[in-house]
Protein backbone atom coordinates (compact mmCIF):
# COMPACT_ATOMS: atom_id res chain seq x y z
CA UNK A 1 0.00 0.00 0.00
CA UNK A 2 2.83 2.02 0.57
CA UNK A 3 3.76 2.83 -3.22
CA UNK A 4 0.15 4.10 -3.97
CA UNK A 5 0.85 6.31 -1.24
CA UNK A 6 4.58 7.74 -2.02
CA UNK A 7 4.42 10.35 -5.03
CA UNK A 8 4.82 9.65 -8.54
CA UNK A 9 7.77 10.51 -10.59
CA UNK A 10 6.72 11.83 -13.51
CA UNK A 11 3.25 13.27 -14.66
CA UNK A 12 1.55 13.68 -17.89
CA UNK A 13 0.71 17.49 -18.66
CA UNK A 14 -1.31 16.39 -21.39
CA UNK A 15 -3.48 13.51 -19.70
CA UNK A 16 -3.60 16.17 -16.44
CA UNK A 17 -5.25 18.68 -18.63
CA UNK A 18 -7.86 16.60 -20.42
CA UNK A 19 -8.79 14.78 -17.37
CA UNK A 20 -9.16 18.06 -15.51
CA UNK A 21 -12.03 18.94 -18.00
CA UNK A 22 -9.62 22.45 -18.25
CA UNK A 23 -9.99 21.64 -21.91
CA UNK A 24 -13.34 21.67 -22.32
CA UNK A 25 -13.70 25.26 -20.55
CA UNK A 26 -11.26 26.46 -22.66
CA UNK A 27 -12.74 25.09 -26.10
CA UNK A 28 -15.88 26.81 -25.33
CA UNK A 29 -14.57 30.24 -24.45
CA UNK A 30 -13.09 29.58 -27.86
CA UNK A 31 -16.21 28.60 -29.12
CA UNK A 32 -18.40 30.57 -27.52
CA UNK A 33 -16.38 33.77 -27.04
CA UNK A 34 -15.81 36.10 -30.60
CA UNK A 35 -12.87 37.97 -30.51
CA UNK A 36 -11.30 38.77 -27.44
CA UNK A 37 -8.04 37.28 -28.19
CA UNK A 38 -5.60 38.65 -25.94
CA UNK A 39 -8.11 37.58 -23.02
CA UNK A 40 -8.11 34.11 -23.98
CA UNK A 41 -4.30 33.94 -24.30
CA UNK A 42 -4.35 35.27 -20.78
CA UNK A 43 -6.99 32.81 -19.66
CA UNK A 44 -4.78 30.05 -21.38
CA UNK A 45 -1.84 30.69 -19.89
CA UNK A 46 -3.45 31.10 -15.86
CA UNK A 47 -4.41 27.61 -17.13
CA UNK A 48 -0.80 26.57 -17.67
CA UNK A 49 0.15 28.07 -14.55
CA UNK A 50 -2.61 25.94 -12.54
CA UNK A 51 -2.10 22.94 -14.24
CA UNK A 52 1.80 23.16 -13.42
CA UNK A 53 1.36 23.97 -9.71
CA UNK A 54 -1.02 20.91 -9.94
CA UNK A 55 1.64 18.87 -11.11
CA UNK A 56 4.16 19.89 -9.21
CA UNK A 57 2.08 19.66 -5.73
CA UNK A 58 1.71 16.19 -7.43
CA UNK A 59 5.16 15.28 -7.19
CA UNK A 60 5.34 16.30 -4.22
CA UNK A 61 7.68 19.87 -5.12
CA UNK A 62 7.63 23.13 -2.87
CA UNK A 63 4.32 24.75 -4.04
CA UNK A 64 2.55 27.50 -3.12
CA UNK A 65 -1.15 27.93 -3.78
CA UNK A 66 -1.15 31.09 -6.40
CA UNK A 67 -2.84 34.58 -5.67
CA UNK A 68 -5.50 34.06 -8.42
CA UNK A 69 -7.26 37.32 -7.41
CA UNK A 70 -8.00 39.40 -10.55
CA UNK A 71 -8.99 42.45 -12.22
CA UNK A 72 -10.97 42.39 -15.28
CA UNK A 73 -10.87 45.91 -17.36
CA UNK A 74 -12.12 47.37 -19.97
CA UNK A 75 -15.19 48.80 -21.76
CA UNK A 76 -19.04 48.29 -21.11
CA UNK A 77 -19.69 45.17 -23.00
CA UNK A 78 -16.88 43.62 -23.52
CA UNK A 79 -18.22 40.28 -21.66
CA UNK A 80 -16.17 40.80 -18.60
CA UNK A 81 -18.95 39.19 -16.76
CA UNK A 82 -19.42 36.72 -19.09
CA UNK A 83 -15.79 35.96 -18.95
CA UNK A 84 -15.55 35.63 -15.29
CA UNK A 85 -18.59 33.12 -15.53
CA UNK A 86 -16.09 30.97 -17.60
CA UNK A 87 -13.22 31.62 -15.32
CA UNK A 88 -15.00 30.08 -12.13
CA UNK A 89 -15.88 27.22 -13.99
CA UNK A 90 -12.23 26.64 -15.05
CA UNK A 91 -10.56 27.80 -11.33
CA UNK A 92 -13.03 24.58 -10.33
CA UNK A 93 -12.29 22.23 -13.02
CA UNK A 94 -8.77 22.79 -11.82
CA UNK A 95 -9.76 22.34 -8.43
CA UNK A 96 -8.62 25.50 -7.30
CA UNK A 97 -11.92 26.66 -5.68
CA UNK A 98 -14.36 24.16 -4.51
CA UNK A 99 -17.88 24.95 -5.57
CA UNK A 100 -17.02 27.21 -8.84
CA UNK A 101 -20.11 29.25 -8.45
CA UNK A 102 -19.99 32.73 -9.51
CA UNK A 103 -21.66 35.88 -6.92
CA UNK A 104 -21.88 39.13 -8.49
CA UNK A 105 -21.79 42.20 -6.43
CA UNK A 106 -21.89 45.77 -6.44
CA UNK A 107 -20.96 48.37 -4.10
CA UNK A 108 -25.00 48.52 -2.74
CA UNK A 109 -24.30 44.63 -2.17
CA UNK A 110 -21.17 45.17 -0.12
CA UNK A 111 -21.43 49.06 1.48
CA UNK A 112 -23.81 49.42 4.29
CA UNK A 113 -26.54 52.78 5.12
CA UNK A 114 -25.09 53.89 8.32
CA UNK A 115 -22.52 53.15 10.64
CA UNK A 116 -22.13 49.57 11.72
CA UNK A 117 -24.17 48.20 8.18
CA UNK A 118 -21.31 47.48 6.39
CA UNK A 119 -19.28 45.19 8.10
CA UNK A 120 -21.97 42.39 8.35
CA UNK A 121 -23.19 43.40 4.61
CA UNK A 122 -19.46 42.72 3.53
CA UNK A 123 -19.11 39.66 5.66
CA UNK A 124 -22.58 38.10 4.18
CA UNK A 125 -21.54 38.64 0.97
CA UNK A 126 -18.08 36.76 1.46
CA UNK A 127 -19.60 33.66 3.38
CA UNK A 128 -22.26 33.58 0.01
CA UNK A 129 -18.92 33.48 -2.24
CA UNK A 130 -16.92 31.07 -0.35
CA UNK A 131 -16.00 28.47 -2.33
CA UNK A 132 -16.53 30.59 -5.45
CA UNK A 133 -15.61 33.58 -7.63
CA UNK A 134 -16.60 36.99 -6.29
CA UNK A 135 -16.92 39.22 -8.63
CA UNK A 136 -17.02 42.63 -8.26
CA UNK A 137 -18.40 44.87 -10.77
CA UNK A 138 -17.66 48.52 -11.26
CA UNK A 139 -15.45 48.15 -8.08
CA UNK A 140 -14.07 51.85 -7.87
CA UNK A 141 -17.23 52.62 -6.68
CA UNK A 142 -16.31 50.72 -3.70
CA UNK A 143 -13.76 54.33 -3.15
CA UNK A 144 -14.85 57.92 -2.64
CA UNK A 145 -12.64 59.75 -2.46
CA UNK A 146 -14.99 62.80 -2.15
CA UNK A 147 -15.87 61.46 1.00
CA UNK A 148 -13.93 60.72 4.19
CA UNK A 149 -16.83 59.12 6.19
CA UNK A 150 -17.59 56.64 3.21
CA UNK A 151 -18.26 53.30 4.35
CA UNK A 152 -16.80 52.05 1.06
CA UNK A 153 -13.26 51.74 2.85
CA UNK A 154 -14.91 49.58 5.71
CA UNK A 155 -15.81 47.47 2.89
CA UNK A 156 -12.36 47.78 1.47
CA UNK A 157 -10.94 46.77 4.27
CA UNK A 158 -13.23 43.73 5.12
CA UNK A 159 -12.42 42.50 1.41
CA UNK A 160 -8.56 42.92 1.63
CA UNK A 161 -8.36 41.18 4.36
CA UNK A 162 -10.49 37.85 3.25
CA UNK A 163 -7.86 38.28 -0.06
CA UNK A 164 -5.30 37.58 1.67
CA UNK A 165 -6.64 35.10 4.85
CA UNK A 166 -8.75 33.09 2.75
CA UNK A 167 -6.58 32.96 -0.44
CA UNK A 168 -7.76 28.97 -0.68
CA UNK A 169 -11.75 29.37 0.18
CA UNK A 170 -12.55 31.97 -2.17
CA UNK A 171 -11.06 34.15 -6.25
CA UNK A 172 -11.74 38.02 -6.36
CA UNK A 173 -12.57 39.33 -9.83
CA UNK A 174 -12.69 43.30 -9.47
CA UNK A 175 -13.76 44.30 -12.95
CA UNK A 176 -14.65 47.95 -14.00
CA UNK A 177 -13.13 50.34 -17.32
CA UNK A 178 -9.56 50.97 -17.40
CA UNK A 179 -8.91 53.93 -16.69
CA UNK A 180 -11.21 54.84 -13.18
CA UNK A 181 -9.96 51.37 -12.38
CA UNK A 182 -6.27 52.90 -12.83
CA UNK A 183 -6.94 55.68 -10.38
CA UNK A 184 -8.89 53.19 -8.04
CA UNK A 185 -5.62 51.35 -7.58
CA UNK A 186 -3.32 54.37 -7.27
CA UNK A 187 -5.37 55.13 -4.54
CA UNK A 188 -5.72 51.41 -2.99
CA UNK A 189 -2.28 50.11 -3.14
CA UNK A 190 -3.34 47.15 -1.44
CA UNK A 191 -5.72 46.09 -3.98
CA UNK A 192 -2.81 46.05 -6.73
CA UNK A 193 0.23 43.98 -4.61
CA UNK A 194 -3.15 41.34 -3.75
CA UNK A 195 -4.03 41.09 -7.18
CA UNK A 196 -1.63 39.11 -9.33
CA UNK A 197 -3.91 39.23 -12.41
CA UNK A 198 -4.58 42.18 -14.64
CA UNK A 199 -6.36 41.43 -18.02
CA UNK A 200 -7.39 43.83 -20.04
CA UNK A 201 -10.66 43.71 -22.76
CA UNK A 202 -10.38 44.87 -26.03
CA UNK A 203 -13.44 46.67 -27.97
CA UNK A 204 -14.72 44.45 -30.70
CA UNK A 205 -14.28 45.57 -34.02
CA UNK A 206 -16.83 45.96 -36.60
CA UNK A 207 -16.54 42.45 -38.19
CA UNK A 208 -16.65 40.53 -34.69
CA UNK A 209 -19.83 42.89 -33.72
CA UNK A 210 -21.53 41.06 -36.51
CA UNK A 211 -20.65 37.79 -35.90
CA UNK A 212 -21.75 38.66 -32.09
CA UNK A 213 -25.23 39.63 -33.64
CA UNK A 214 -25.08 36.65 -35.78
CA UNK A 215 -24.74 34.34 -32.97
CA UNK A 216 -27.35 36.06 -30.90
CA UNK A 217 -30.03 35.96 -33.38
CA UNK A 218 -28.80 32.27 -34.02
CA UNK A 219 -29.69 31.69 -30.36
CA UNK A 220 -33.22 32.97 -30.72
CA UNK A 221 -33.96 31.51 -33.62
CA UNK A 222 -34.08 34.69 -36.03
CA UNK A 223 -32.14 35.35 -38.93
CA UNK A 224 -31.71 38.66 -41.00
CA UNK A 225 -32.18 39.06 -44.83
CA UNK A 226 -29.36 40.43 -46.98
CA UNK A 227 -30.47 43.61 -46.74
CA UNK A 228 -30.94 43.45 -43.13
CA UNK A 229 -27.03 42.33 -42.56
CA UNK A 230 -25.97 44.97 -44.59
CA UNK A 231 -28.32 48.05 -42.33
CA UNK A 232 -26.66 45.65 -39.09
CA UNK A 233 -23.50 46.44 -40.68
CA UNK A 234 -23.88 49.89 -41.02
CA UNK A 235 -25.39 50.28 -37.78
CA UNK A 236 -22.70 48.95 -36.17
CA UNK A 237 -20.63 51.60 -38.02
CA UNK A 238 -22.51 54.60 -37.18
CA UNK A 239 -23.28 53.21 -33.71
CA UNK A 240 -19.78 53.42 -32.41
CA UNK A 241 -19.56 56.99 -33.40
CA UNK A 242 -22.51 57.88 -30.73
CA UNK A 243 -22.60 58.78 -27.44
CA UNK A 244 -22.97 55.59 -24.56
CA UNK A 245 -21.85 52.91 -27.09
CA UNK A 246 -21.36 50.04 -25.18
CA UNK A 247 -19.66 47.19 -27.52
CA UNK A 248 -22.20 43.88 -27.27
CA UNK A 249 -24.36 45.22 -24.95
CA UNK A 250 -25.36 47.70 -27.65
CA UNK A 251 -25.63 45.29 -30.10
CA UNK A 252 -28.25 43.25 -28.12
CA UNK A 253 -30.20 45.63 -27.41
CA UNK A 254 -30.51 47.00 -31.20
CA UNK A 255 -31.77 43.31 -31.82
CA UNK A 256 -33.75 43.22 -29.50
CA UNK A 257 -35.75 46.62 -30.72
CA UNK A 258 -35.35 45.00 -33.99
CA UNK A 259 -37.22 41.89 -32.93
CA UNK A 260 -40.26 44.49 -31.52
CA UNK A 261 -40.03 46.29 -34.90
CA UNK A 262 -40.64 43.09 -36.71
CA UNK A 263 -43.11 41.58 -34.45
CA UNK A 264 -45.14 45.01 -35.02
CA UNK A 265 -44.88 44.92 -38.97
CA UNK A 266 -45.99 41.36 -38.80
CA UNK A 267 -48.96 42.37 -36.29
CA UNK A 268 -49.78 45.69 -38.39
CA UNK A 269 -49.21 44.25 -42.13
CA UNK A 270 -49.92 40.63 -42.42
CA UNK A 271 -52.85 39.32 -43.69
CA UNK A 272 -53.20 35.68 -43.36
CA UNK A 273 -51.69 32.46 -41.95
CA UNK A 274 -48.18 33.41 -41.23
CA UNK A 275 -45.40 30.63 -41.04
CA UNK A 276 -42.13 30.20 -38.76
CA UNK A 277 -40.04 31.30 -41.80
CA UNK A 278 -41.86 34.99 -41.72
CA UNK A 279 -42.33 34.62 -37.75
CA UNK A 280 -38.24 34.74 -37.43
CA UNK A 281 -36.89 36.46 -40.20
CA UNK A 282 -35.61 40.36 -39.90
CA UNK A 283 -36.02 42.44 -42.90
CA UNK A 284 -34.15 45.26 -43.66
CA UNK A 285 -36.53 47.77 -42.89
CA UNK A 286 -36.91 46.74 -38.72
CA UNK A 287 -32.94 47.36 -38.47
CA UNK A 288 -33.15 50.76 -40.85
CA UNK A 289 -36.04 52.38 -38.88
CA UNK A 290 -33.71 52.59 -35.99
CA UNK A 291 -32.98 55.84 -34.52
CA UNK A 292 -29.46 55.68 -34.73
CA UNK A 293 -29.45 56.22 -38.97
CA UNK A 294 -31.04 59.84 -38.08
CA UNK A 295 -28.18 60.94 -35.52
CA UNK A 296 -29.07 59.12 -32.32
CA UNK A 297 -31.50 59.88 -29.64
CA UNK A 298 -33.29 63.00 -30.62
CA UNK A 299 -32.71 65.18 -27.24
CA UNK A 300 -28.75 63.81 -27.91
CA UNK A 301 -29.01 65.01 -31.63
CA UNK A 302 -30.23 68.61 -30.26
CA UNK A 303 -27.46 68.45 -27.76
CA UNK A 304 -24.60 67.84 -29.95
CA UNK A 305 -26.52 70.30 -32.79
CA UNK A 306 -26.00 72.69 -30.38
CA UNK A 307 -22.53 72.27 -29.48
CA UNK A 308 -22.00 72.27 -33.02
CA UNK A 309 -23.47 75.95 -33.50
CA UNK B 1 -22.79 16.45 33.15
CA UNK B 2 -22.53 15.83 29.60
CA UNK B 3 -25.58 18.05 27.71
CA UNK B 4 -26.92 15.14 25.54
CA UNK B 5 -29.51 16.99 23.22
CA UNK B 6 -29.65 17.23 19.48
CA UNK B 7 -27.49 15.18 16.67
CA UNK B 8 -24.06 13.47 17.99
CA UNK B 9 -24.20 14.00 21.33
CA UNK B 10 -23.48 10.54 22.57
CA UNK B 11 -20.57 10.89 20.50
CA UNK B 12 -17.07 12.44 21.02
CA UNK B 13 -17.17 16.09 20.10
CA UNK B 14 -16.77 16.88 16.27
CA UNK B 15 -13.43 17.92 15.20
CA UNK B 16 -14.39 21.03 13.08
CA UNK B 17 -13.11 19.05 10.26
CA UNK B 18 -16.29 16.92 11.04
CA UNK B 19 -18.40 19.97 11.63
CA UNK B 20 -17.42 21.34 8.16
CA UNK B 21 -18.52 18.13 6.89
CA UNK B 22 -21.49 17.91 8.24
CA UNK B 23 -22.68 21.90 6.91
CA UNK B 24 -21.59 20.48 3.56
CA UNK B 25 -24.48 17.82 3.86
CA UNK B 26 -27.01 20.23 5.42
CA UNK B 27 -26.06 22.84 2.53
CA UNK B 28 -26.02 19.86 0.01
CA UNK B 29 -29.64 19.54 0.80
CA UNK B 30 -30.51 23.25 0.42
CA UNK B 31 -31.20 23.78 4.39
CA UNK B 32 -30.31 27.06 5.79
CA UNK B 33 -27.64 27.07 8.59
CA UNK B 34 -27.78 28.78 11.55
CA UNK B 35 -25.82 29.35 14.84
CA UNK B 36 -27.33 29.36 18.28
CA UNK B 37 -25.60 29.73 21.34
CA UNK B 38 -26.45 29.79 25.37
CA UNK B 39 -25.37 29.30 28.92
CA UNK B 40 -28.64 27.39 29.91
CA UNK B 41 -28.71 24.23 28.74
CA UNK B 42 -32.29 23.60 30.64
CA UNK B 43 -34.13 21.30 28.59
CA UNK B 44 -37.02 23.50 28.49
CA UNK B 45 -35.27 26.32 27.21
CA UNK B 46 -35.80 25.83 23.65
CA UNK B 47 -35.18 29.15 22.52
CA UNK B 48 -31.34 29.89 22.40
CA UNK B 49 -29.57 33.13 21.56
CA UNK B 50 -29.42 33.73 17.46
CA UNK B 51 -25.58 34.47 16.10
CA UNK B 52 -26.43 36.54 13.72
CA UNK B 53 -29.40 35.74 10.88
CA UNK B 54 -30.22 32.41 9.41
CA UNK B 55 -26.91 31.89 6.66
CA UNK B 56 -29.25 31.30 3.16
CA UNK B 57 -27.64 31.11 -0.05
CA UNK B 58 -24.22 29.62 1.30
CA UNK B 59 -22.72 27.12 -0.78
CA UNK B 60 -19.70 26.61 1.30
CA UNK B 61 -19.37 25.23 4.88
CA UNK B 62 -16.31 27.97 4.70
CA UNK B 63 -18.94 30.20 5.81
CA UNK B 64 -20.47 28.83 8.49
CA UNK B 65 -16.94 27.80 10.10
CA UNK B 66 -15.91 31.51 9.74
CA UNK B 67 -19.35 32.31 11.38
CA UNK B 68 -18.50 29.55 14.22
CA UNK B 69 -14.71 31.00 14.75
CA UNK B 70 -16.31 34.17 15.68
CA UNK B 71 -19.09 32.89 18.02
CA UNK B 72 -16.56 30.88 19.91
CA UNK B 73 -14.19 33.96 20.23
CA UNK B 74 -16.93 35.91 21.60
CA UNK B 75 -18.81 33.05 24.08
CA UNK B 76 -16.08 30.85 24.60
CA UNK B 77 -17.68 29.26 27.60
CA UNK B 78 -21.27 28.88 26.28
CA UNK B 79 -23.23 25.66 24.47
CA UNK B 80 -23.21 26.46 20.62
CA UNK B 81 -24.84 24.73 18.08
CA UNK B 82 -25.50 24.81 14.80
CA UNK B 83 -29.68 24.23 12.99
CA UNK B 84 -30.24 23.15 9.87
CA UNK B 85 -33.18 24.73 8.80
CA UNK B 86 -35.44 22.90 6.09
CA UNK B 87 -38.20 25.51 4.13
CA UNK B 88 -39.20 22.85 2.42
CA UNK B 89 -42.91 23.12 1.83
CA UNK B 90 -44.56 20.96 4.55
CA UNK B 91 -41.54 20.82 6.69
CA UNK B 92 -40.63 24.60 7.46
CA UNK B 93 -38.85 23.41 10.23
CA UNK B 94 -35.38 22.83 11.66
CA UNK B 95 -34.58 19.26 10.41
CA UNK B 96 -31.41 18.74 12.00
CA UNK B 97 -29.60 20.49 15.37
CA UNK B 98 -26.41 19.55 16.72
CA UNK B 99 -24.15 20.87 19.70
CA UNK B 100 -20.31 22.29 18.20
CA UNK B 101 -19.27 24.19 21.39
CA UNK B 102 -19.45 23.48 25.12
CA UNK B 103 -18.17 24.85 28.18
CA UNK B 104 -15.32 23.32 29.82
CA UNK B 105 -16.98 22.63 33.23
CA UNK B 106 -21.19 21.32 32.32
CA UNK B 107 -23.64 22.38 34.86
CA UNK B 108 -25.57 19.40 36.16
CA UNK B 109 -29.35 18.92 35.96
CA UNK B 110 -30.65 17.70 39.34
CA UNK B 111 -34.54 16.23 39.54
CA UNK B 112 -36.62 16.90 42.00
CA UNK B 113 -39.76 15.07 43.13
CA UNK B 114 -42.40 16.75 45.04
CA UNK B 115 -45.79 14.56 46.19
CA UNK B 116 -48.57 16.10 45.40
CA UNK B 117 -52.23 14.51 45.61
CA UNK B 118 -51.80 12.00 48.07
CA UNK B 119 -49.02 9.84 47.12
CA UNK B 120 -48.88 11.53 43.02
CA UNK B 121 -45.64 12.71 41.87
CA UNK B 122 -44.57 15.84 40.27
CA UNK B 123 -41.25 16.21 38.50
CA UNK B 124 -39.27 19.17 38.40
CA UNK B 125 -35.81 19.74 36.56
CA UNK B 126 -33.25 22.43 37.64
CA UNK B 127 -29.64 23.32 36.83
CA UNK B 128 -27.12 23.10 39.07
CA UNK B 129 -23.78 24.62 38.76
Amino acid sequence: MNDAAAAPSSIDLHAEYEGSGAKEVLEELDRELIGLKPVKDRIRETAALLLVERARQKLGLAHETPTLHMSFTGNPGTGKTTVALKMAGLLHRLGYVRKGHLVSVTRDDLVGQYIGHTAPKTKEVLKRAMGGVLFIDEAYYLYRPDNERDYGQEAIEILLQVMENNRDDLVVILAGYADRMENFFQSNPGFRSRIAHHIEFPDYTDDELFEIAGHMLDDQSYHMTHGAEAALRDYIGLRRAQPHFANARSIRNALDRARLRQANRLFTHASGPLNARALSTIEEADIRASRVFRGGLDSERRAAEALAK
Amino acid sequence: MRITQGCFSFLPDLTDEQISAQVEYCLSRGWAVSLEYTDAPHPRNTYWEMWGMPMFDLRDPKGVMMELEECRKAVPDHYIRINAFDSTRGFETVTMSFIVNRPKVEPTIRMDRTEVDGRSIRYTHGIVR
